[in-house]
């Protein structure tokens, strides 16, 4: 990882379309405020990846391409941190349900390692009920060696 | 571009040249039906190589799984080839890498066919 002294913080927030097509869009906005933030390829694709894992999360499982709901997303920049955070406007689900795929009953699902995938890539990564019953998840990547 | 596959005959083992990005949507898609197009053919040994693979995400692994188990439960065997770094770290933070046989050369794997 590069520690970049110049770089300019940045912060974006969108609300998008509930498509795959935005799951592209948030990857891409992100990945370059990552380069600008001094990431190195490592690193952004690994960020690259939890986004678009997140990303899908909301528009598949929270809005169901829903056209009437929207997906949250802003993405942020500092001298220490990247922050991105992807809402959507879903019904929720219970956080301690989610399997573990790593698990043997697990391993050959074809499905369910989006989540773990992102806790891989990511320094940090929270997820909260929204008060309109949607899911906000936060995740973080440290800019500079900690 | 999503996804592009290529398909040739070594012998009796089908190779398929993958190409671009398995993702959720049309890449993923893609694979599931080329996969089972082979499987209704009884094409039992399959080689897929991912050397050209510029992306892949959970659905993508997903696709791999499902054609694994699939092809063989159907009595055949699925092997991977040229696995980029990125790939290849998915699948063995993911715990599959240790599930697919993988190669780094095609003529040793389709000699591990037999």
């Amino acid at each position: 990882m590069q520690e970049n002294a110049s770089h300019k913080p940045e912060e974006v927030e969108q609300f998008l379309e509930s498509t795959l097509e935005s799951v592209d869009a948030a990857e891409e906005l992100a990945v370059g405020m990552a380069q600008r933030a001094g990431l190195d390829e490592d690193e952004l694709m690994k960020v690259g990846m939890a986004i678009r894992e997140s990303m899908v999360n909301a528009v598949v499982h929270g809005n169901r391409y829903n056209a009437n709901k929207k997906v949250r997303f802003s993405v942020s920049t500092d001298t220490e941190r990247l922050v991105v955070q992807v809402g959507d406007e879903g019904e929720g689900f219970d956080f301690n349900s989610i399997p573990d795929p790593l698990a043997p009953e697990n391993l050959m699902r074809t499905s369910g390692r989006g989540i773990f995938l992102i806790r891989s890539f990511m320094d940090d990564f929270q997820m909260r009920h929204l008060e309109n019953g949607g899911t906000e998840v936060t995740l973080v990547k440290n800019l500079v060696s900690k | 571009m999503s996804v592009k596959l290529t398909t040739r005959q070594v012998g009796d083992v089908t190779v398929v040249d993958v190409a671009g990005r398995i993702t959720l949507g049309e890449g993923s898609a893609t694979v599931r039906d080329a996969m089972r197009d082979m499987v209704s053919k009884s094409q039992k040994k399959i080689l897929l190589n991912l050397g050209e693979v510029s992306y892949i995400d959970s659905s993508g692994i997903g696709e791999l799984v499902s054609g694994f188990t699939t092809v063989t439960n159907s009595g055949g065997a699925l092997k991977l080839l040229n696995l980029n770094k990125r790939v290849k770290d998915l699948l063995q933070i993911t715990k599959l890498y240790t599930v697919f046989d993988v190669h780094d050369d095609e003529a040793s794997a389709i000699r591990s066919f037999n």
